[in-house]
């Protein structure tokens, strides 16, 4: 199974990139516990994941985190050209293949960052429908903690994303303390939604449209007579 | 193999001068350019047709008319014709005429526009793009080839025993291109008439254009106009030479970095890997103009766009000039040896009037 973060974090190293790491091996962790059987297989966190040998089988996660930093310069000139370059093509690639994606970004004034949207900007909008999603933000202070709902949130379920019902919000004070009597601590809300995630993943992957072989995609087409006819009704 | 120019017709200001040119001297710079196409060699000279500023071109047939009589042998074309907005009962007026005019030397590519206020400003609906260039053409395919037209359709005006003048001229319509960046809708379009179908391929990686073109040929076989390999295929191009790469580089750079279309983006080295635009020699434009044919195949149209980017007039006659003296005679006699067999020239107007069957 595909499992793929983005991390909008900009600072090296970033508490964004953190939780998407974290978010990510607790996720793997879940899906390698929930697997019927066989010995787990590891599969080390990292920005390059191992060759897709298109094992669905839930005992092989591969996990790839995209780092939206290095890729900033990239978006930008999508916009400007109005079309992704070779690098910008194939993080794309990896976030519509994948069987489950974490999406952690940041909060800048009041909503997700302008490079976390800008990438999602570039993704086509019907690619991500039906793919189960993890939603996750970091702060200076959790009173931003809604932007996962007010922002993070309508984004995906305009693409028709599968939005898992705990998103994860780190505050700099969640890297210290634990929860309270009114909230669970950092560790149990990134467990919680982790198996959420998990629990989505392994029939997404069995039913995921393969990937197109290279050299096979031909455009579909409707028959002309049928474009013709259209207009006589 | 035809090889030629198109021109967009953008007013831009010289980034390395601050100069703008005004727009009779733009319009009358396009007039020089198709000249200097003509005396070089080149086969054709293309212009787009638009209606907003920073662009002039507004009324194509009024600027090929003109060249038309100030040349001899040069093939004056579109690049593109609006089929969604313009009446296509004055296109085929208009290109009939002009058709006449120019003694059989013209043809013309049809697009959809892509500038969303054109639509209303014309009194249509950008999002009924593909329904009206579908309607629009499969009028104007009839008013060349029906001396009677009765028409009802949904977009224009019903039309009952109408006549549309002149003639074409020795009965054959102008040869069409469906020119697309986008859709597939009008590669299936082009291959059910067994029309041309143009690429502009100039700004985005082959691969889209690939797919675009491949299931152009596989239409146009499935419709019995030939072979995939014998549909007919132009594609663009985008150059700037220098006899030493290097004074290339160094000169076209500030217009790369200030262009329109792609300006304040990517490097220069960075969209020249991504796409056609090719800065440098002339052995370099050569040897990478051939690579298109082994991308997308045998093909019979090659336009190139020197004239953009507030590139003064001057270089761009030197480029006309290099590109007619050393580039295209070469690409002439390589292209031909790699032809393969059974692949035919572009239609003209000489060649469908010997075979009235391609009507």
């Amino acid at each position: 199974m595909k499992l793929v973060a983005v991390s909008a974090g900009l600072s090296l190293p970033s508490s964004t990139r953190l939780l998407a790491d974290r978010l990510a091996e607790a996720t793997r962790r879940r899906l390698l516990d929930d697997a019927p059987t066989g010995p787990h297989a590891e599969a080390p966190v990292g920005d390059h994941g191992g060759d897709h040998d298109g094992d669905h089988d839930g005992d092989h996660v591969e996990v790839r985190v995209i780092e939206l930093r290095d890729l900033a310069g990239d978006i930008a000139n999508a916009f400007v050209t109005g079309f992704a370059n070779a690098r910008l093509r194939a993080a794309v690639e990896a976030v519509t293949e994948a069987d489950g994606l974490i999406a952690v970004t940041p909060v800048f004034t009041a909503s997700y960052s302008g490079l976390f949207k800008s990438f999602f900007d570039v993704v086509d909008p019907d690619s991500l429908a039906g793919t189960p999603v993890l939603i996750a933000a970091t702060g200076g202070t959790a009173r931003h903690s809604l932007a996962l709902e007010h922002a993070m949130r309508p984004l995906f379920a305009y693409l028709r994303a599968v939005v898992v019902p705990t998103a994860v919000y780190a505050a700099s004070e969640d890297w210290g303390g634990g929860g309270d009597s009114f909230t669970d601590g950092l560790v149990a809300r990134i467990g919680r939604a982790a198996g959420e995630l998990a629990d989505l993943m392994p029939r997404r992957a069995r039913t995921r449209r393969p990937p197109a072989e290279a050299g096979d995609e031909v455009e579909e087409v409707v028959p002309f007579e049928q474009q013709l006819a259209a207009l006589r009704n | 193999m035809q090889f030629g120019i198109f021109s967009v017709g953008d007013v831009t200001t010289d980034p390395t001068t601050g100069r703008t040119p005004g727009e009779r001297e733009r319009i009358k710079a396009m007039v020089t350019i198709a000249l200097k196409a003509e005396e070089v060699g080149l086969d054709v000279f293309a212009t787009g047709e638009h209606h907003n500023p920073p662009f002039v071109p507004s009324s194509p047939t009024t600027m090929l008319g003109y060249i038309a009589a100030r040349t001899e042998r040069l093939i004056l074309s579109t690049a593109t014709t609006l089929i969604t907005t313009n009446d296509p009962v004055k296109i085929a007026e208009d290109y009939a005429m002009l058709q006449h005019l120019a003694d059989g030397r013209v043809d013309l590519m049809l697009g959809r526009g892509n500038t969303g206020p054109v639509y209303p400003w014309f009194g249509q609906d950008i999002r009924q793009g593909i329904p009206l260039a579908i309607e629009n053409y499969a009028l104007l395919h009839k008013l060349w080839r029906e001396d009677v037209v009765d028409w009802e359709g949904r977009f224009r005006t019903p039309l009952q025993g109408f006549t549309s003048t002149p003639r074409p001229l020795d009965g054959v319509p102008p040869f069409v291109w469906h020119g697309s960046i986008r859709s597939p809708e009008i590669a299936e379009q082009a291959a059910y008439y067994g029309d041309g179908f143009f690429a502009n391929n100039i700004f985005w990686p082959k691969e889209h254009f690939v797919r675009l073109i491949t299931l152009y040929r596989q239409r146009y076989a499935h419709y019995g106009h030939g072979t995939p390999e014998q549909a007919v295929v132009g594609l663009g191009g985008q150059v700037f030479m220098r006899k030493n790469s290097q004074d290339a580089v160094r000169e076209f750079r500030p217009y790369f970095d200030n262009a329109p279309v792609y300006g304040h983006g990517p490097s220069l080295e960075d969209f020249m890997a991504e796409t056609p635009l090719t800065v440098g020699s002339p052995q370099q434009v050569i040897d990478r103009t051939l690579t298109f044919r082994e991308s997308f195949g045998d093909y019979q149209r090659q336009l190139f766009l020197m004239d953009h980017a507030g590139l003064p007039l001057k270089t761009v006659l030197e480029q006309i000039d290099v590109l007619g003296e050393e580039v295209v005679p070469v690409l002439r006699e390589e292209f031909a040896a790699r032809r393969a067999p059974g692949v035919a020239d572009a239609p003209t107007h000489a060649s469908r009037t010997a075979e009235p069957s391609a009507v």
